[in-house]
């Protein structure tokens, strides 16, 4: 019982960092319908910005909104320089640009830093916390309200604000969208800076528990990706839910079954989710216009 | 028309594999030009899956591992023949694309790479964590082909660069001919209209999902005899072979190319694969470059390098 808490416990800590890349994920494909696969760099680029701003001598607040701004900002130059320009292009071509980009991303995060990884202390220390007999630390429980605090903040931006609800009305219908006056361009960069923000704003929480290198964007990419899939591709709330439970799926695998297959779940689970139920769990059944 | 077309791709890329040699400086350039056949195979079987039939694949490198790991597990465990360690992958692998490919070809766009990619991840895997049997990350030795002995007692002496030079330049023609006959033969046809239109093929009596798995199936051989030539000329395997960027620089390569064309695949394969035989002096940057290719052939030559200079060339002739 014990062991389950405390498998759990770390489950919903890794898969909270899922969640808030599969939320990136998420708003990215509302907005253009595009899959970046480039996603996981904006959580290395929060963490590495951060460790390097902090080690030049800035205070660690001011560190980690100086990498949200930064990588928010790569963000929008990737939608300018890379999307946009693409505009149109077949399933195959973006889904080069986007992977071509984060291999340019991680290119130049390693010239600019460097190939070691990298930590800075955790936000209110390092003494576990027990409960019920297992233990959490309280970076976790940052990463975990971090998470649900995006979710909440994201929720309030869709429903209650104007901008919010433009973005919600591009991922319906571009067409319409730009017919009622909605500019969809400045949609399209609004969403990138913001599901860049979001991914770095993970880096920054989680890099004291799992340390950052120029490479760990990749799986984080494939596993967020395959969290939004889990939740059903497109809904934010699915995004939040298939986060956590691929993260539980993988702590318990990784303590009563393999440490090594740890890693499998997110590709079983993906192929599974695609054979079984291709909507997800939230996701909306789509037809097909002929 | 298009006979003649495939007689004169067939034509210049048999020259090209012939004559190069006589540029070569040194003995380390037919390494690089077996590197560059081996490659060019397995992107012509993705340009018959993603060219002709119009699906793609994020995970083919898990067919190359396939491929790559049964030449050097068969020999030892087995007591296979090399040669025969090929074809019992390229059967493994064909059978595993038939399976898996039943329920995944019914996906589209996005779902269908992640779905592939998701497949390739698990074969590089179980690679990697079975060390008991694959030695893990680190890899493998793999046995000789043992051909290379009997031409010398033949009286043929090759370099080991020179004989993998040959062996892959002739499989990759061979390739390159099945590739250009399917594309004009009943299938190849079927294959292109649901391409580009799954609905109005299918009204015309194409059997769209049988069509989509026989491509996914070819291109799977492809990319597993092309991992079997890798492993035998190494003499040497790591599950990055299978791994997640090697699927991508498969992909990148057909489509860098000109996905619609066999010589084009050709093509895209030479300049992947020189790339960092070229960037070593800057290793540091390789991956700058990489990405930035991708990035902008993708944005400003959509329809590949080969095509896209085609067309030039021929606006200016007319």
């Amino acid at each position: 019982m014990d062991a389950l808490l405390q498998f759990l416990f770390s489950g919903l800590t890794v898969g909270a960092v899922y969640a808030l890349v599969a939320l990136g994920f998420t708003i990215i494909y509302n907005a253009s319908d595009v899959v970046n696969f480039a996603q996981g760099e904006f959580v290395m680029l929060g963490g590495m910005i951060t460790v390097f701003a902090f080690e030049a001598g800035l205070p660690l607040p001011l560190a980690a909104l100086l990498a949200i701004l930064v990588t928010s900002a790569i963000g929008v130059a990737l939608n300018k320089l890379a999307i946009e320009p693409a505009r149109g292009a077949p399933v195959v071509s973006l889904i080069i640009i986007t992977i071509g980009a984060s291999i340019v991303i991680r290119g130049a995060t390693q010239l600019v830093f460097d190939k070691q990884l990298h930590r800075f202390p955790s936000f209110s220390g390092d003494d576990p916390i027990h409960v019920l007999g297992a233990t959490i630390l309280p970076q976790s429980l940052w990463v975990i309200g971090g998470a649900l605090a995006v979710f909440v903040g994201l929720w309030i931006f869709f429903t209650r604000t104007l901008t919010g609800k433009a973005v919600l009305a591009t991922a319906n219908n571009r067409v319409a969208a730009q017919l009622v006056g909605i500019n969809t361009g400045w949609v399209m960069t609004l969403s990138f800076g913001l599901s860049a923000a979001i991914g770095a704003f993970a880096g920054v929480l989680v890099t004291p528990i799992t340390l950052v290198g120029y490479d760990v964007g990749v799986a984080l990419a494939l596993k967020g990706f395959a969290a939004a899939m889990l939740g059903g591709m497109g809904n934010p709330k699915g995004a939040l839910l298939g986060g956590l439970l691929l993260g539980c799926f993988e702590a318990l695998t990784a303590g009563y079954l393999s440490s090594q297959y740890k890693e499998a779940v997110a590709f079983i689970v993906i192929l599974g989710v695609l054979f079984v139920m291709p909507q997800g769990l939230f996701g909306s059944k789509s037809t097909e216009r002929v | 028309m298009a006979g003649r077309n495939k007689w004169i791709s067939l034509g210049v890329l048999a020259l090209l594999i012939a004559l190069l040699p006589l540029f070569f400086p040194s003995g380390y350039y037919y390494r690089v030009g077996a590197l560059i056949f081996v490659n060019a195979l397995s992107v012509v079987g993705l340009v018959i899956l993603i060219g002709y039939a119009g699906q793609i694949s994020l995970g083919h490198a898990g067919f190359a591992g396939i491929g790559a790991y049964a030449c050097a597990l068969a020999p030892e465990h087995l007591g296979l023949h090399p040669a025969l360690a090929v074809l019992l992958g390229a059967v493994v692998s064909g059978v595993m694309a038939a399976l898996i490919g039943k329920p995944i070809l019914r996906l589209k766009g996005y779902y269908l790479a992640v779905a592939t990619l998701g497949f390739g991840i698990l074969v590089s895997m179980v690679l990697t964590n079975e060390r008991a049997l694959t030695g893990g990350p680190d890899g493998m030795n793999v046995a000789d082909l043992g051909l290379r002995d009997l031409l010398r007692d033949m009286g043929w002496r090759l370099s080991g660069g020179e004989f993998w030079y040959m062996i892959c330049g002739v499989v990759l023609l061979i390739g390159a001919w099945l590739a250009l006959n399917l594309f004009d033969s009943p299938s190849g046809r079927a294959m292109r209209a649901l391409h580009g239109s799954e609905v109005a093929a299918a009204t015309v009596g194409v059997d769209v999902p049988r069509q989509k798995l026989r491509a996914f199936v070819i291109s799977a051989v492809y990319a597993s005899v092309a991992g079997s030539l890798l492993a035998l000329q190494n003499g040497y395997i790591t599950p990055d072979v299978a791994g997640f960027m090697h699927s991508v620089e498969m992909v990148t390569m057909a489509v860098l190319g000109g996905v619609g064309s066999v010589l084009g695949a050709t093509f895209g394969a030479a300049i992947l694969t020189l790339l960092p035989q070229v960037l070593t002096v800057f290793a540091e940057y390789e991956q700058l470059v990489l990405g930035l290719v991708m990035v902008l052939v993708m944005i400003f030559l959509p329809q590949g390098l080969l095509p896209s200079i085609a067309r030039r060339l021929r606006g200016r002739g007319e």
